[in-house]
């Protein structure tokens, strides 16, 4: 017997600005917690790295903390009294295999994840996840951003 | 001055490499042996066939590297005088295999041990091959790097700016992925590049203008992608064209940047010359190179750029750091070195001169 995984929308909002989907970031990184995954997916320039680093700044409370991309580095975390934040982005990966000596685990149980390109993760990209979607929109600086629950949330994130 | 010669490992990122070098500080030194393992030829210990190995497994590549590099430098480990390692910043697991080897080495040696910071291996580096007094700028620009740095001294580092999204190296070959362009990205844009027109396609010079030293070029990404979008189905000559416009954007917001850094490089070393060191596998790129040289020319100062091999993580970098700090330290402090954590996150500015 097979088990469809349960997929619920969040939400799906079109921001007319970078500023309104950092807005977003923020809001969807207050409720999250240690164990939490969040995969982020979309081509490449429309906006992971961006909506990641929003939401770094806005958890840590720093806006000018630097993110840098973490698309050659792998791998860039951050500490937090909270709950230390475990920014990946999978671009150069070829195997999931890799992830192992990345300390996938480890940052999937002791960190909040944020994953960049998570199809490269492959059967190690847990079932229980936020997927974060960013397209393109009509106008330059617009982006359409659907949040979806995976897997069962015990009633968390019903709603940003 | 004592010649010391170093056994230095590399295992922070992508490649698994080590290298001996022999010299005092101050340099130039004599590289004995470099072995990255992306470009090691010899397959004598895989028995002629290179197996399959998965990105990254250093813990399978490191033995054979290291034996290379003894090897090919003519010596045995009793023969170092110190055993140096990059102890981060980096991915974790790598930075581990590497900096226990080198522990292992050095304690079997006798030597002491160098925990090295891998950006502090890069901003060093020039001083291997050319006679570079400090102070100097250092312009780091490569797929995972992108800062300038006032480099005063052996431990003595002031970060002037640093990317705030992507890195130069990151951003031509995103650049070459959304034009279909092969890998590696860097080299195929550039090639591309020659037969372009650069005013063809209008491209923002990302920060250009700003008072600061921070660089970005995300930005410039979607510039690309829009412009590609708008013209159209793409022509060879469309593509030769953007790709020049990109190289020419990229090339205006370095060298603004990197005015501002010989601004405040002569601000803070007043009775210094201007010199500019541009390491990093950017580096290579022949285009931004002859810019650079423009930028110098025009502003008195002298330009260094480290060869390729150098400019590319190596051990050869690594062994060079842990001489010139081995050589200003002492090997006194032994055991707290044996001690040294490896660090994911280790900024350059936390290091001290001793």
């Amino acid at each position: 017997m097979t088990t469809t995984p349960q997929r619920h929308l969040i939400l799906e909002q079109i921001c007319d600005s970078e500023a309104a989907t950092a807005t977003l970031a923020a809001a969807l990184g207050t409720h999250l917690q240690v164990g939490d995954l969040v995969a982020l997916r979309g081509d490449l320039g429309a906006g992971k790295t961006t909506l990641a680093r929003a939401l770094i700044r806005a958890r840590l409370g720093h806006p000018d903390e630097a993110v840098p991309s973490p698309t050659f580095t792998l791998l860039q975390t951050y500490d937090d009294a909270a709950a230390p934040i475990a920014h990946f982005d999978l671009y150069r990966v070829e195997d999931p295999s890799e992830l192992v000596e990345m300390g996938w685990d480890d940052a999937l149980a002791d960190a909040i994840a944020l994953v960049e390109w998570p199809e490269h993760a492959g059967a190690l990209l847990p079932a229980r996840r936020i997927d974060v979607t960013l397209s393109f929109g009509d106008s330059e600086g617009t982006r359409r951003v659907t949040i979806e629950r995976m897997g069962n949330w015990d009633g968390r994130l019903h709603e940003l | 001055m004592n010649r010391m010669t170093i056994l230095g490992i590399e295992t922070s990122c992508d490649e698994t490499a080590a290298a001996v070098v022999r010299g005092s500080a101050g340099g130039p030194a004599d590289i004995l042996s470099n072995i990255v393992f992306s470009q090691f030829d010899e397959h004598a210990p895989y028995g002629g066939v290179v197996p399959e190995i998965a990105a990254r497994a250093h813990i399978e590549r490191l033995d054979a590297i290291v034996g290379e590099a003894l090897s090919v430098a003519g010596i045995a480990l009793k023969d170092v005088d110190g055993v140096a390692a990059t102890a981060g910043p980096g991915l974790i697991g790598g930075v581990i295999v590497g900096l226990m080897t080198a522990k292992g080495l050095a304690a079997a040696a006798g030597k002491p041990f160098v925990p090295i910071n891998h950006l502090e291996g890069h901003a060093l580096s020039v001083r291997l091959t050319e006679a570079v007094a400090f102070p100097y700028l250092l312009l780091l620009v490569s797929g995972g790097h992108c800062q300038l740095i006032n480099v005063a001294g052996v431990g003595r580092y002031e970060v002037l700016g640093s990317t705030i999204d992507d890195a130069v190296g990151e951003a031509f070959d995103k650049t070459a992925k959304l034009l279909g362009l092969g890998f590696p990205g860097g080299p195929a844009v550039e090639a591309v590049a020659e037969r372009g027109d650069p005013r063809r396609f209008l491209l923002p010079a990302p920060l250009k203008g700003r008072s600061n030293c921070d660089f970005s070029f995300s930005g410039l990404k979607t510039a690309v992608r829009r412009a590609a979008e708008q013209a159209g189905t793409l022509s060879p000559q469309d593509v030769s064209d953007l790709c020049a416009s990109f190289q020419a954007a990229v090339s205006a917001s370095l060298l603004d940047r990197t005015a501002r850094a010989f601004d405040k490089f002569t601000a803070r070393f007043a009775d210094a010359p201007m010199q500019l060191v541009v390491a990093g596998g950017v580096a290579a790129n022949q285009a931004l190179r002859a810019r650079f040289g423009e930028l110098c020319e025009a502003r008195g100062a002298a330009l260094f750029v480290p060869p390729p091999r150098l400019c590319t993580d190596n051990g050869a970098m690594i062994a060079w750091a842990g001489l010139e700090r081995l050589s200003q330290e002492g090997s006194e402090g032994g055991g707290e070195r044996l001690d040294a954590p490896p660090r994911a996150r280790w900024p350059l500015t936390e290091l001290k001169a001793t």
